[in-house]
């Protein structure tokens, strides 16, 4: 496809659309088939563990790359409603409650790199943007991606995926109210205190039309999926090593859920670890294969991605050390929260 | 001469940025006075929430994600 020449209206899309889901779909139906005949193809069998361990392999990396492309690409397409300045105009004046869910819910679909994490921030807040409606954007916008949520459905069904999005906006809007209720507005740096509304506002790009919006879900695909497959192509291999060849019950005994301080030292462990959504797959990947309590990995792998100690560096830039470990402080003790309820439950 | 500014904190989107205005300036044969502007409150002061952003003889014109070379042209 990267072959044809770019689509230029909204019909010759629609043409692209529809031919690329029709295949999409035929794809996705034939998973299990497709890795039958590609294992019997290497004169294999399934009873055998070479046999069952490539036939995971074979049936879950053809899912999860077909989920991401999906998701990554309507993703990337509705992202083009939501530019950060859109987001920012969303949210400007509103009040504590109503403002956090709206800007938690708001920070799944506006793209956010951490890199510009600062800017984003003081931008928001020159704009009247409370602190701690702030704080509930900053938290869910790297927590809870397309990615984290394309790779826990592929991997873990869509009940795992639900309840990551669920607790992880939960963690966000929380977090914020508790920020926000703290008044911790001495805590910026003051050159923050003293930013006045930018006058010469960049006002985002102006209205896009749909083939600009489909060429954007394409470039997104292009830009996560080139990025991610290694780490995804890692971690099902790792994955499919465990699920054929080592007992089930091998990391029960030190992170399952009667092991009561695995899942601090999991968050502790996950803090000073910076990587994306798909770099930390193997290893949730494997430490579920080997019985890890699934709280416990939910845990780690917030803790990796909403806490990192590179961001609270960059963060540093505007926020004095207090306001700082406060942030840190709360998400860290939601993560726990979620992590022990979720042990509680399943 | 055309004063263009990227601005960004140093990520690799801010650096590949520059490196496309540069190609697409030099295939035009538009002569350009390129820079980067690293400092936060600087940054802020154009408005500009998502880097990497561009400005061009002072007005900003692209935010949020390095820009397409068809659109770099059309500053140039």
């Amino acid at each position: 496809m990267i072959a044809l020449k770019r689509p230029r209206t909204t019909a010759h899309w629609h043409l692209v659309l529809l031919f690329a889901a029709s295949a999409w779909l035929a794809a996705y139906t034939h998973l299990t088939a497709w890795a039958d005949w590609l294992v019997a193809a290497f004169g294999l069998d399934r009873s055998t563990r070479l046999g069952e361990a490539l036939h995971f392999f074979f049936y879950d990396t053809p899912k999860v790359l077909l989920l991401l492309t999906g998701i990554v690409f309507l993703m990337g397409v509705v992202q083009t409603f939501f530019a950060p300045e859109r987001t920012r105009a969303l949210l400007s004046g509103r009040r504590q409650g109503i403002g956090n869910v709206l800007a938690a819910t708001l920070g799944i679909v506006t793209p956010f790199c951490s890199c510009s994490a600062v800017p984003l921030f003081i931008g928001f807040l020159s704009a009247g943007v409370p602190l701690g409606v702030t704080f509930s954007f900053l938290i869910a916008a790297p927590m809870v991606n397309e990615v984290a949520l394309a790779l826990l459905f592929g991997l873990f069904g869509w009940q795992v995926a639900a309840l990551y999005l669920g607790l992880g906006l939960l963690v966000a809007i929380v977090a914020g109210l508790l920020i926000g209720h703290l008044n911790m507005e001495r805590y910026l740096e003051d050159w923050v205190q003293q930013i006045q509304r930018g006058e010469a506002g960049w006002a985002g790009d102006p209205a896009t039309d749909w083939p600009t919006r489909f060429s954007a879900g394409w470039q997104h695909v292009r830009s996560i999926v080139t990025k991610v497959w290694p780490y995804i192509l890692l971690g099902i291999a790792l994955g499919a090593g465990i699920h054929g060849y080592v007992p089930e019950d091998f990391m029960a005994s030190f992170m399952g859920k009667e092991v009561w301080w695995a899942v601090p030292a999991a968050v502790l462990l996950g803090v000073p670890m910076y990587t994306n959504a798909a770099g930390i797959i193997p290893i949730v990947e494997a430490l579920i294969g080997k019985g890890a309590a699934l709280g416990t990995v939910l845990a780690f792998m917030m803790s990796v991605i909403a806490l990192s100690a590179p961001e609270m560096i960059i963060l540093r830039k505007a926020l004095k050390p207090p306001l700082i470990a406060t942030f840190a402080g709360i998400v860290a003790a939601g993560i726990l929260l979620v992590g022990y309820l979720f042990n509680l439950v399943l | 001469m055309k004063d263009i500014k990227v601005l960004g904190t140093g990520c690799a989107n801010c650096r590949n940025t520059i490196k496309l205005i540069e190609e697409v300036a030099a295939e035009k044969g538009v002569a350009i006075q390129l820079s980067k502007v690293e400092d936060l409150p600087q940054i802020i002061q154009y408005g500009v929430m998502s880097t990497p952003g561009v400005v061009v003889d002072g007005k900003v014109v692209h935010a949020g994600g390095v820009p397409d070379r068809a659109k770099i042209s059309t500053w140039l």
